[in-house]
């Protein structure tokens, strides 16, 4: 009898492209990887909550408010399928949402970043959905099959933000002088934090090589970053706004943009807990959680109740 | 009164108290208890919003003044403002957002499903439309009070207090004026007096199936149908409507 060599046939389905699904065998080191990975989306979801959930009680007109509204309860579905995924690779929502509350677990850095004008808004769905779409599109393709079917749906609603937060921008970029001055500062303090969001340049990024190979990942940060660039310029031209950077010039021979590299001190700071709303974004987690326990125990005991009621009878 | 001032008034009474409180519930929006609750509340939050929206457009054009409804939401004033007093009173705790939700689901069942009769052909589209919504809202906010109610100590205990603190605020939601009167007489408006024991009976219901005791004080609080209001609402109100006024002449 021949033994079964289960690293094999792991192989042979991510080189044939197809999905590994949550009861076949998976290396150790594949499954924390996506366990990480998940479960950092879904946290990113809902801190990503936050800084737009900020604006929803003051959004300008009542159209605004109900879009701003199911934007965010679309970010907030995101964040409960995405939990699910990663429960399906043997992990809890209370173990993942005991790591975000105590600071272990990472989420995406730009929501570290505050939301200062009613432009902010347009600014995040524009340029912070139309960065994190770069990234996930190619998730939708990826080896772990609940992970890449809720990343269809996610993308999906996704785009639509963008289109929204673009369709915000373009109103304020052709109103008023007052609401223009609005667009170009958001878009000044948005415009390098989002070019982050790719994560460090390739010859620095640890965790590239093993996603890549794994399906998890398809292009590298450099190129995804180059891509976001080329397809906002024509965007931001439309709007007659300026990107922050002089640098920043069309090159004939590549076909694309040169910029400048956004701050990487900054960037590994903002990670390290340190930027301007690290602290604000995790006690506000921190405290809806709390606050929510004794709204979770009487769910608990009710259903208790009721089952024993039901057995009883 | 003409008649169209009087529908005017009434519609803006309706669109006022569904926009405040929606301006309220979705105060909770990314702090819920947990995921799902979150979720559940932004959505009833939403379904509110767009009723309020409806009313707000509709009275505008009864209005006739060449104003929107956004010209309405965010150009009044508190005193101009003729929300029931229940729905701009602080979210409090989530036991007190539920039962104040439940008190308020129970009425609106009743009083949108006799709007849907209305004459006025708007005012029926509209209530047809909430009606399934706030089939939904009430089932939520029913079996939460339920779950508190029979849920821990604690719950119940909080669920009484919000019980308390909300309960004063609810026989203004029967009241009734001329423009009542008017409309009333015309088929277009719903008469509340008949509202009243069908309501209290079902709240009836609920309260005893949740433990819970009605405060001994019975007074109630009055004065929306005036535009005189508590407290609350010009905060509310500052909040809700400061970029608009910084930016008098904008779109948005």
């Amino acid at each position: 009898m021949g033994v079964i060599n289960f690293e094999e046939l792991f192989e042979a389905k991510l080189a044939k492209n197809e999905m590994i699904e949550p009861k076949d065998w998976m290396p150790d080191n594949y499954r924390k990887h996506l366990i990480r990975q998940i479960s950092q989306h879904a946290h990113s979801e809902i801190v990503g909550m936050l800084p737009e959930g900020n604006w929803i009680t003051r959004a300008p007109s009542l159209r605004s408010k109900l879009v701003l509204l199911a934007k965010v309860q679309d970010e907030g579905g995101h964040g409960l399928y995405l939990y699910t995924a990663a429960e399906s690779l043997g992990t809890s929502r209370d173990e993942m949402l005991d790591a975000l509350h105590t600071g272990k677990a990472k989420y995406s850095s730009i929501f570290n970043y505050p939301t200062l004008t009613w432009a902010d808004v347009g600014a995040v769905g524009w340029l912070v959905d139309g960065a994190a779409i770069m990234n996930q599109v190619m998730l939708q393709r990826t080896s772990y099959g609940p992970y890449a079917r809720a990343m269809v749906r996610i993308c999906k609603e996704e785009s639509f933000h963008q289109r929204q937060g673009y369709e915000l921008m373009t109103h304020l970029a052709f109103g008023t002088p007052a609401q223009k001055e609005m667009a170009q500062d958001a878009l000044n303090r948005w415009w390098y934090p989002t070019l982050m969001m790719f994560g460090p340049p390739d010859v620095e990024s640890p965790n590239s090589e093993n996603a890549i190979k794994w399906r998890i990942k398809r292009e590298t940060n450099d190129q995804l970053r180059q891509r976001f660039v080329n397809q906002s310029m024509p965007q931001i031209d439309y709007l007659g706004l300026t990107v922050p950077d002089p640098n920043l010039k069309w090159n004939e021979e590549k076909q694309g943009f040169d910029f400048s590299e956004p701050n990487w001190a900054e960037f590994k700071n903002v990670i390290k807990g340190n930027g301007p709303c690290n602290k604000e974004r995790l006690a506000s987690r921190n405290k809806s959680h709390n606050e929510g326990a004794w709204v979770r125990e009487a769910a608990m005991a009710f259903a208790k109740k009721q089952n024993e009621n039901y057995q009883a009878a | 009164m003409s008649d169209n001032e009087a529908l005017f008034k009434y519609t803006l009474r309706l669109g006022d108290t569904s926009l405040i409180l929606a301006q309220r519930l979705c105060e909770w929006t990314g702090h819920g208890p947990f995921l799902e609750e979150d979720l559940a509340l932004t959505n009833i939050a939403l379904d509110i919003f767009g009723r309020g929206k409806s009313m707000l457009e509709y009275a505008a054009k009864l209005e006739g003044k060449g104003r929107t409804e956004d010209d309405l939401a965010f150009f009044r004033n508190d005193r101009e403002y003729f929300n029931a007093l229940i729905t701009e009173q602080p979210n409090g705790d989530y036991a007190k957002t539920i039962i104040r939700q439940a008190l308020i689901d129970c009425f609106d069942l009743l009083f949108y499903t006799e709007l849907a009769k209305s004459k006025d052909v708007t005012l029926s589209g509209i209530a047809q439309k909430s009606i399934k919504e706030i089939t939904y809202h009430k089932r939520h906010s029913f079996s939460w009070v339920n779950r508190f109610g029979n849920g821990t100590e604690e719950s119940l205990t909080r669920l009484q207090n919000g019980l308390n603190d909300i309960w004063s605020y609810t026989g203004e939601l029967f009241e009734m004026t001329e423009v009542d009167t008017l409309l009333i007489k015309k088929g277009i408006a719903v008469d509340l007096s008949v509202l009243k024991p069908l309501w209290e009976k079902e709240i009836n219901q609920l309260l005893v199936k949740a433990n819970l005791v009605l405060p001994e004080s019975l007074y109630m609080h009055s004065g929306s149908r005036n535009g005189l209001h508590s407290e609350h609402l010009s905060y509310i109100l500052a909040e809700m409507q400061s970029i608009p006024r910084m930016h008098p002449t904008a779109k948005w």
